[in-house]
């Protein structure tokens, strides 16, 4: 067989031992030209990181080793990839190792965002591990002497048709490590599959309902000191001074860190670092002024220089509309609201930091961090370890920022930094105020032709990237500066995230105003700009069904022509009882329907709310949804992202708006902030996962946002006859509008 | 020193007393359940259960606590061996990130301890101390209702209260 | 001269005898119905009966008269001015369809269902027979009313602020609910004998406006002392349960709470100014005074609905009455109280040795200890974060009241606000703490934050709140 040329890479040589043979070639040392000659796209991102031991690793006792650039954020990714590569491989998920971002370990594959990970990622591993398992038997044939369409892989073994057996620990001897992947895999039918597709106990669940070290605030390495940091009391804010002559003789601390306004104390013991913080931060005199915009924020937004970029732009002709609507829907600052506030360890030795983070992108974090520290970036380690949910990008990244800046302060000793709650709350970038303003004409019949709408809205991703979006950097006394920040194009979108409607219709012009001016720090939130469009386009939807005299749902159906979508539809709407709702006084049903960035995953929701009439409270009493992921690899996995993007959406849309004065954020804690508790839970929800073998993987996390959002407020409306369009819906909002 | 009674066990911790027990469980026991979520009783991530009730260590100071029974996650069982409620949380696959998970489970673990029976309404107003961000609600109470059933099954069977 | 005192930050503020739909208890246990003390007695008179059922009225109609949006709103408004809401709506249950269970010395009563539902409620009620109830204790079979529902207040009400009330109620919505039997004492279960009472201390009339007083006066005093009832909680009652009028707005009880006293004998550091009263009416919470707490939260909620001039009335009457204190100036006062905050960092002071290894250290005071680790991770001196923080423990009308109860009552049971409302969580110390480090660190608060003497019956009071609430 061929040889590709070989080269050496650090990885393998370190990974290797004991089952490696390492040979030198004086070919040239990379294989670029030959690729870029036969170069197909590869799957998912093993297009960027091509050898296949970086994905998967066989070890000499059999056991298997998968590497992933994505993060296991709680939303069960890790269980996922396993499964994957167990099943291709043939081995039990027990017997396989997952190691998820790490910047000395694993593949780069950015961010673990964009509900992108079983795109990008799942088909990465699913390949790799199927051509390594072909690799697997190719070597088996060899050694066996018979052909390799005898063989297959089952229990961490290749086994003939005759019997006999080599383990995979007898077939790596040599190694692949040079291996490079290739366009195509063979992969194994779905019909076949014994994991991918059952339900799947989380691998990560036992430990944490034991108490096992579970998330970065568990690990503790020896030595380790415990820090906070004393954040500005506003975004301009500037440090005159702080009494830290004196706050370094309390008990306990060893250091008290400044670096213009970056304000930090280290001590031994966690609850001495807090006291110390405390009286550091009473001590602490700052210089203030008010920048933050008041009354009606929402124009004072749009008031702000934008660029205009055009989304859509089709026409096909066709009569005047009938009938012409408008409405226009608003979206408040929101949090990510982390229930675990941010935390990081960094260790600073010889030279080298090492930073244990729940970023969401420990590459890109990692350049960011050498930026700020001005060292090489590859003398800095960033590792993924849990956190709690983040659901985008909160403070992560700020706090690693601020254990690098204290590692490095106390070179030797592991520093652990831990933000307070008000700090999360104030500082965590937040999901950004929106103005979607939709204009549509009906013709005769009540059929969507003409469909026209503008949206404003600063960035939905000012993640690291550079120093200049670590928060702490713009405190330092030579600081960074934010850089100005860039729209995200479409397909994906950021503020214009599905401002697309999916239906299809003649007509269609979308036109996006991107705000690079941000009033609040803000950057991506689960399902960025997605969660206002939709719910403007679907609570839209079901104001022209209204006028148009149609039902909501078959309203929609006429207008879909994507199966899938239809399927969607047709399942929430069947599991929720539509047809024969009977409704009831102070009670009212709603319908929304998303294709996630018009290109991932389907899904469709039916709620019940009930509407107290004296009070305005409303709660959401059951919801039925389906989704559409393509293949399912984990049912139940599906099924647990979907139950909680609804609640979630729910919190977010009958709760949740960031406040502040002129000067300072006010939403500073859970009293000001208020979430949804188990009195506002529904009673029930039901998820129908409607599986598509064999089909590319779509992602889920991000689906049920925007869509619970509409199929509320149309709820509300069904309910109560008020038309509710300003986010979130409050109970005074809701009660304003009924009336006495 | 003070000597704290820790899931059956005594433990000599050299702290503060007015540090709050959330700390000493962390830092100087090593016990991981009780997790730092606002540290100012807002959201239920620290819940231990003392002397029986579910309580936020966050604002307990250990001074208080010479004497009483403290019992964490670590109590109810172990990865080898779960207790009931734990074997109904992994059965329910009641996580998402699964950072409130452990404070969820002492406070509704006091409720089991103290309630043989309580409805599905109580058991929702008994656990709105505790926050669950990542919206887990469903299943949290699908599990603590499988543990209910289990432990009074058991109990019915053994004819007598079963912990 | 009297400074008006409703209630209190971080301390309790009890109110009107109709406390809300009260906010879910968090705690560890759930809060048993709402005590409304005192609410009446009997004079029980061996063969006297007197106030005999009047004669039932004419035959009912059930036809639905239709009411003018306008005067519908103005009804709504006064609701919510009388709180109607609160008394005459479960927990969990459906809006003015009664059910609420209101324990009193005498045995449970239950708040009745005043929705229109003919069957069940007052649906066939006509605005004569409502105007009735409110302003004689009658209701429309001509039975005595018990003044649990305080109509020796709503008597003053105009017959014009009735009718809009009447177009408020008869528009709700109907909900059939039958109100369950009351479960009261004997001779208490005797209706007819409330005639005696009535003889005794009931005086029907409307409002009489004070000549000589403001147009806002009047407003705020015919809204306090009529449709607001403000006496009905926070004046004292005799043994008969009616209110002492000699000691109006002097102090009393509703639903586990105590209603501070309003005028000279308020134990309020900061007297009230008429504009801080309205902020705290208005908006649930005073800089100078604290947060709207305990059955008061309710009524802060109606009056965020209420007219502001209204509300401004209200604060006015309140703070120009006779009995208005003069004391030190609030700047003076409030600057001290700034100071008297804890430190929870000078207990660990670069010249204060760490405690665990001091001998001394179980001799220190239980209760500094007990505050330090519990109460000062939030009400602490500074602003070490940028939080919103609880007004200084020196300025809390509970801490400085003659009685503990309302500070044992927000240390047991915390404050929360509604699901979904925003508003000051505390968490209750209930489970935390056993009742003797409460009464322990209660003791501390009292002598450190007050001026006033200290408690001696801290631990009685706990042993009875521990009763009401069923422990």
């Amino acid at each position: 067989m061929t040889r590709a040329p070989i080269r050496v890479s650090r990885r393998a040589f370190l990974a290797h031992a004991g089952a490696l043979i390492v040979t030198f070639s004086l070919a040239p040392l990379h294989v670029a030209a030959q690729d870029a000659a036969t170069h197909k796209k590869l799957p998912g991102s093993l297009d960027k990181a091509p050898l296949l031991d970086a994905w998967i690793r066989v070890a000499a006792d059999g056991s298997v080793t998968v590497f992933t650039g994505k993060a296991e954020l709680g939303q069960g990714v890790k269980t996922a990839l396993i499964a994957l590569a167990a099943e291709e491989l043939g081995v039990a998920p027990s017997r396989v190792a997952l190691i998820t971002a790490d910047t000395s370990r694993t593949p780069n594959e950015g961010y673990t965002a964009g509900s992108n990970s079983m795109k990008d990622s799942g088909t990465a591993i699913q390949n790799a591990a199927a051509q390594v398992r072909e690799i697997l038997i190719e070597r088996a044939a060899g050694k066996l002497g018979i052909a390799a369409d005898r063989l297959h892989a089952r229990d961490g073994a290749i086994v003939a048709d005759d019997g006999r057996r080599l383990g995979f620990g007898d077939l790596v001897a040599e190694s692949y490590a040079t291996v490079r992947a290739q366009a195509q895999s063979k992969l194994k039918d779905p019909r076949t599959y014994i994991i991918v597709g059952t339900p799947l106990a989380r691998v990560d669940i036992p430990a944490k309902v034991t108490g096992g070290v579970a998330y970065v605030q568990d690990l503790r390495l020896p030595g380790m000191l415990h820090a906070r940091v004393v954040l500005p009391p506003s975004y301009g804010a500037r440090l005159r001074d702080a009494d830290i002559a004196n706050v370094e003789k309390m008990p306990g601390v060893v250091k008290v860190f400044r670096d213009g306004s970056v304000l930090g104390v280290v001590a031994e013991h966690e609850f001495e670092a807090i006291r110390a913080m405390r009286a550091l931060g009473a001590s602490a005199h700052w210089d203030e002024h008010a920048s933050l915009p008041q009354g009606d924020v929402h124009s004072a937004l749009q008031a702000l220089p934008s660029q205009t970029i055009v989304d859509a732009d089709t026409h096909a002709s066709g009569a005047a509309p009938a009938r012409t609507l408008e409405a226009t829907y608003r979206r408040a600052y929101q949090m990510h609201g982390a229930i675990g506030p941010s935390c990081a360890i960094g260790l600073y030795r010889d030279d080298a930091l090492t930073v244990w983070t729940h970023s969401q992108g420990v590459y890109p974090l990692r350049g960011s961090i050498a930026e700020m520290l001005r060292m090489p970036s590859d003398r800095v380690h960033c590792i993924h370890a849990e956190g709690s949910g983040c659901y985008g990008h909160n403070a992560a990244d700020d706090a690693a920022a601020h254990a690098a800046l204290l590692a490095r302060a106390m070179p030797g000793r592991p520093v652990r930094v831990q933000w307070m709650r008000e700090q999360e709350h104030t500082f965590e970038p937040y999901g950004p105020a929106m103005i979607a303003k939709v204009r549509a004409g009906l013709d005769a019949s009540g059929n969507i032709v003409e469909w026209d709408s503008e949206g404003w809205s600063n960035s939905h991703s000012t993640r690291p990237g550079g120093a200049g979006n670590l928060m702490p950097a713009w405190y330092l006394a030579s600081p960074f500066q934010q850089p100005a920040p860039e729209p995200i194009p479409m397909p994906e979108g950021g503020g214009d995230r599905n401002s697309i409607p999916y239906y299809t219709l003649p007509n269609v012009h979308v036109v996006h105003h991107f705000i690079p001016s941000m009033p609040l720090r803000v950057s991506a939130l689960r399902s960025l700009g997605a969660y206002t469009n939709v719910f403007a386009i679907e609570s839209f939807v079901d104001e022209l069904a209204k006028a148009a005299g149609a039902d909501p749902v078959a309203f929609r159906i006429r207008h879909l022509t994507d199966q899938r979508a239809r399927d969607v539809v047709n399942a929430a709407a069947t599991r929720f009882g539509w047809e024969g709702f009977q409704r009831r006084r102070g009670l009212g049903r709603g319908f929304a329907f998303a294709r996630y960035k018009n290109l991932a995953a389907y899904f469709a929701v039916a709620v019940e709310v009930s509407v107290e009439r004296e009070t305005g409270r409303t709660r959401l009493v059951r919801a039925a949804a389906a989704i559409d992921s393509g293949q399912a690899v984990n049912p139940d996995g599906l099924r647990n992202q979907v139950e909680g993007g609804i609640v979630q959406s729910m919190s977010w849309t009958l709760f949740e708006a960031v406040t502040f004065d002129a000067t300072r954020i006010t939403s500073v804690d859970w009293s000001a902030y208020p979430i949804a508790r188990f009195a506002d839970i529904p009673d029930r929800i039901d998820v129908d996962v409607i599986d598509r073998p064999g089909q590319p993987f779509l992602g889920t996390g991000e689906a049920a946002q925007g869509p619970t959002a509409a199929a509320l407020a149309n709820a509300i409306a069904d309910a109560t006859g008020a038309r509710l369009r300003d986010l979130p819906l409050t109970r005074d909002r809701i009660k304003g509008m009924i009336g006495v | 020193m003070i000597t704290l009674n820790v899931n059956g066990r005594a433990r000599a911790v050299d702290a503060d007393a007015d540090t709050p027990l959330l700390y000493v469980l962390r830092d100087h026991l090593g016990l991981n359940g009780a997790k730092f979520g606002c540290g100012l009783g807002q959201c239920g991530a620290c819940t231990v259960i003392v002397d029986g009730k579910a309580v936020f260590s966050c604002v307990t100071p250990i001074s208080v606590l010479g004497g009483r029974a403290i019992r964490t996650v670590e109590g109810l069982g172990t990865v080898d061996d779960p207790g009931p409620l734990q074997r109904a949380f992994i059965a329910e696959q009641a996580a998402q990130c699964g950072y409130c998970i452990a404070g969820m489970m002492m406070r509704a673990q006091a409720l089991i301890d103290a309630n043989a029976s309580p409805s599905d309404a109580q058991i929702r107003a008994h656990m709105m101390p505790n926050l669950c961000r990542c919206g887990t609600h469903m299943r949290i109470l699908r599990a603590i209702r499988r543990a209910v059933d289990a432990t009074h099954a058991a109990s019915a069977s053994t004819g007598g209260k079963h912990g | 001269m009297s400074a008006a005192e409703p209630s209190q930050g971080a301390n309790s503020a009890p109110a009107g005898s109709s406390a809300a739909a009260q906010p879910q208890a968090w705690g560890e246990h759930t809060r048993v119905s709402r005590v409304v003390n005192g609410l009446f007695a009997l004079v029980v008179s061996a063969g006297v009966s007197l106030g005999c059922a009047q004669a039932p009225p004419a035959a009912d109609t059930a036809a639905a008269p239709t009411f003018d949006p306008a005067r519908v709103a103005k009804g709504a408004e006064l609701a919510a001015i009388g709180n109607c809401h609160a008394c005459h709506t479960a927990e969990g249950g459906q809006s003015f369809a009664g059910g609420r269970a209101l324990p009193t010395p005498f045995g449970t009563i239950y708040a009745t269902n005043i929705t229109p539902d003919i069957k069940t409620g007052i649906g066939r009620w006509t605005e004569a027979e409502f105007r009735r109830a409110l302003h004689e204790g009658v209701d429309r079979g001509g039975h005595q009313l018990y003044p649990a529902f305080p109509y020796d207040h709503f008597t003053l009400v105009s017959d014009d602020d009735v009718g809009a009330l009447y177009a408020f109620i008869m528009t709700r919505e109907p909900v059939a609910a039958r109100t369950p039997a009351n479960r009261l004492i004997f001779p208490a279960s005797i209706r007819p004998l409330l005639g005696i009472w009535k003889w005794l201390y009931f005086d029907p009339g409307r409002f009489v406006a004070d000549e000589r007083q403001s147009a806002e006066w009047n407003r705020g005093a015919y809204l306090v002392e009529g449709l607001a009832h403000c006496g009905a909680c926070h004046t004292p009652r005799n043994f008969a349960g009616a209110e002492k009028r000699s000691e109006r707005l002097e102090g009393g009880d509703a639903e586990n709470w105590h209603a501070p006293a309003l005028l000279a004998a308020s134990p309020a550091p900061v007297p009230w100014t008429a504009d801080a009263l309205f902020g705290y009416l208005r908006n649930g919470f005073d800089a100078r005074h604290g947060l709207a707490a305990g059955p008061m939260m309710s009524v802060v909620d109606g009056f965020a609905n209420v007219p502001e001039s209204d509300v401004r009335a209200i604060a006015t009457y309140l703070t120009r009455l006779p009995g208005e204190r003069r004391n030190a100036a609030a700047p003076d006062v409030v600057a001290a109280a700034s100071a008297r905050e804890f430190d929870p960092t000078a207990r660990h002071a670069p010249d204060r040795a760490s405690e665990a290894s001091h001998a001394g250290a179980a001799s220190r005071d239980a209760g500094e200890i007990i505050f330090a680790g519990a109460c000062a991770i939030c009400h602490y001196a500074g602003e070490a974060l940028p939080a919103r923080k609880p007004v200084p423990l020196a300025l809390a009308t509970s801490i400085n009241a003659t009685d503990p109860r309302d500070a044992l009552r927000i240390v047991v049971d915390g404050l929360h606000p509604q699901p979904g409302d925003a508003g000051a969580i505390m968490p209750g110390f209930a489970g935390a703490l056993t009742d003797e480090q409460i009464v322990a660190v209660v003791d501390y608060a009292r002598a450190r934050f007050s001026d006033a003497p200290r408690w001696t019956n801290i631990a009685d009071t706990l042993r009875k709140i521990r009763r009401e609430d069923g422990k």
